[in-house]
């Protein structure tokens, strides 16, 4: 029935139709539903029902865990802030119909799921409208497809931001991201750095008080915790070891950006996609390699009295901060990660080996990930070129 | 050691003379279509940098510094006034030569490189590096590390962003930004990634 209803309202979007310019529009709604009916017309292709669109949506999927946990985590940390000191909750709109529904009891699921829904559902309904208005837009005037790259591009970037970041920022951040990290390239496949992590380094760089240091992490006004990783920067592994137990860093039972707090979380979505071949498993073990291999040496190599960092263990620098999130989700972008096998393994220990060392060697910054992936964006298509090029090299030698 | 060994790593990636300071721009968008001309001209601003900026570091330090021509007993004179055309001199004197080497051995790089390597006499990184040498006071040794890691970051930089490019030939640009326009997009969100060393202080 459906069906017919859209076939009934196609001609109107048709070259010629009254709502012609809408035919992006349209085209979204309708492929999202249905099958497309194109069919390929040269003669070698695979038949296989996953195209671009449903990759998209799997990997849009695969975020749930990592977003339900999000959300309760924010409203756990907040009602035990509220719950164990004498602050008081925010005011605004916000609070209010917190205050109305809930009784900020940390130890209600119910409480601690609606505060920090509260809190994730505005910033993530700005990102999606915002965004999705530049897409439409972009669609409708350069004439190609709305897709579904636009929905994994804001959940990202929601889940990378902190949870009290103000609705005008998240929206000039994913506005950057999506027109200049994106569009201004021709759209989905054609950028060479990953959407999310542009928008959210030009807040970063914008607006370094509000996405950064140690006042945004939860969800209360007027409460300062550091992050763990500038604890660990300034006070050491044993003041991070006094705060929380690895276990719970794993968890995810502490303050940070939306989605990066539990690696349990993240691994869980994350392995799904590894599982599906979705995210490339390459990648993911290059980097965790590329830090390894980076920790130990700074941790022979490092004066740990000058810089309480070089004593980090590894298995530390996995769990804290978004080592996790960028790991599973970000570096695995396809468009923007390099396109060859053994490539691949190269950028990924590139990553590894950038975000230890900006976390470890630069001071400016307490965590890496987002800078080591750009970073590493940079350089995929020269890996990639390098390593074809062996590859046609060792192909004539050969004869 | 250690001195020399910060001073290269900071001119590769912190103070990167493409995506730190922005010098050396108009080769950088020209000759970075294709990777292997941009490598090339990559390996040509390594040499030119590596031998002018200590040659212009004893000039400077044995000719024009204030009373630098002690030994020839005129401890009163400062000549650092005529440092920028004394720089452009050697710069110019030795790209000349470069570009005899390359047409006698490399042709098929000197034709790709074409008029840009005469062009790297007024590159402004090359340039740049001699009167970045002069403010930051190097020594001989530190000058020659600091030309040969400032070449390899601009290297570095301009092959990156030819690998872009040649990534990018696959985009769809709107038509009033195609060319030059995006160029000059991905160099910025390029310097945005360079930014991850910014702050590091060896």
């Amino acid at each position: 029935m459906l069906r017919s209803t859209f076939d009934k309202l196609e001609p109107h979007f048709m070259p010629g139709g009254k709502y012609e310019k809408f035919y992006a529009l349209y085209e979204a709604v309708d492929t999202g539903l249905f099958q497309p009916n194109s069919r390929t017309q040269t003669t070698a292709h695979v038949r296989d029902g996953i195209d671009l669109k449903r990759i998209m949506i799997t990997v849009w999927v695969c975020t749930f865990p990592v977003i339900f946990f999000g959300m309760y985590n924010i409203g756990f940390q907040a009602n035990s802030i509220l719950a164990n000191t004498d602050l008081v909750a925010n005011e605004g709109w916000r609070a209010a119909i917190i205050a109305f529904l809930t009784s900020n009891n940390p130890a209600s699921i119910w409480d601690n799921m609606f505060y920090g829904a509260m809190y994730f559902l505005p910033i993530y309904a700005t990102v999606f409208i915002v965004g999705g208005f530049w897409e439409v837009l972009f669609a409708i005037k350069r004439k190609h497809e709305v897709n579904e790259g636009f929905f994994v591009t804001s959940i990202l970037f929601t889940l990378t931001c902190p949870p009290d970041l103000p609705l005008w920022q998240a929206a000039l951040g994913i506005s950057f991201g999506v027109v200049i990290g994106k569009e201004v390239f021709g759209g989905t496949g054609k950028n060479f750095l990953n959407p999310a992590l542009t928008g959210r380094a030009f807040l970063y760089f914008a607006f370094p008080s509000y996405i950064s240091g140690d006042a945004v992490w939860t969800a209360v006004d007027g409460y300062t915790g550091a992050t763990m990783l500038s604890v660990a920067a300034n006070e050491g592994y044993a003041a991070v070891q006094n705060q929380l137990s690895w276990m719970d860093a794993f968890l995810g039972n502490l303050h940070g950006s939306i989605g990066e707090t539990s690696t349990l979380a993240i691994a869980i979505g994350g392995s799904a996609l590894m599982i599906m071949g979705i995210a490339s498993y390459r990648i993911v073990f290059g980097t965790l390699i590329g830090a390894t291999i980076t920790v130990l040496i700074y941790n022979a190599i490092g004066n740990a009295d000058s810089n309480p960092m070089f004593a980090l263990p590894f298995w530390w620098h996995f769990v804290l901060g978004g080592f996790a999130f960028g790991l599973f989700f970000m570096t695995t972008d396809p468009v923007s990660a390099s396109m060859t096998n053994k490539g691949r393994w190269f950028y990924g220990a590139l990553i590894g080996f950038m975000v230890i060392t900006i976390r470890v060697v630069n001071p400016a910054f307490p965590e890496g990930i987002m800078l080591a992936i750009l970073f590493a964006n940079i350089f995929a298509p020269i890996i990639d070129h390098f390593v074809v090029n062996a590859n046609v090299k060792r192909r004539l030698a050969r004869g | 050691m250690e001195l020399l060994l910060s001073i290269f790593v900071e001119s590769i990636f912190v103070k990167n003379m493409a995506l730190a300071y922005f010098l050396g721009m108009c080769t950088f968008l020209a000759i970075s279509k294709k990777i292997d001309a941009a490598f090339g001209l990559g390996v040509a601003v390594v040499v030119v940098l590596a031998i002018t900026v200590p040659v212009n570091n004893l000039l400077f330090n044995y000719l024009l510094a204030d009373g630098a021509m002690a030994w020839a007993g005129l401890g009163d004179v400062d000549l650092s006034f005529l440092g920028l055309i004394c720089y452009i001199g050697v710069i110019a004197a030795l790209v000349q030569i470069l570009e005899m080497v390359l047409d006698k051995y490399f042709p098929a790089l000197y034709a790709a490189l074409g008029v840009f390597l005469p062009l790297i006499t007024v590159n402004c990184a090359i340039l740049g590096a001699s009167l970045l040498m002069v403010e930051r006071e190097y020594t001989f040794v530190e000058s020659t590390v600091f030309g040969l890691g400032a070449g390899i970051g601009w290297a570095l930089a301009i092959t990156a962003l030819a690998g872009i490019r040649e990534k990018l030939k696959y985009s769809d640009v709107p038509a009033g930004l195609q060319g030059l326009g995006i160029t000059f997009i991905t160099v910025g969100l390029m310097s945005l990634g360079f930014m991850s060393f910014s702050g590091i202080a060896l």
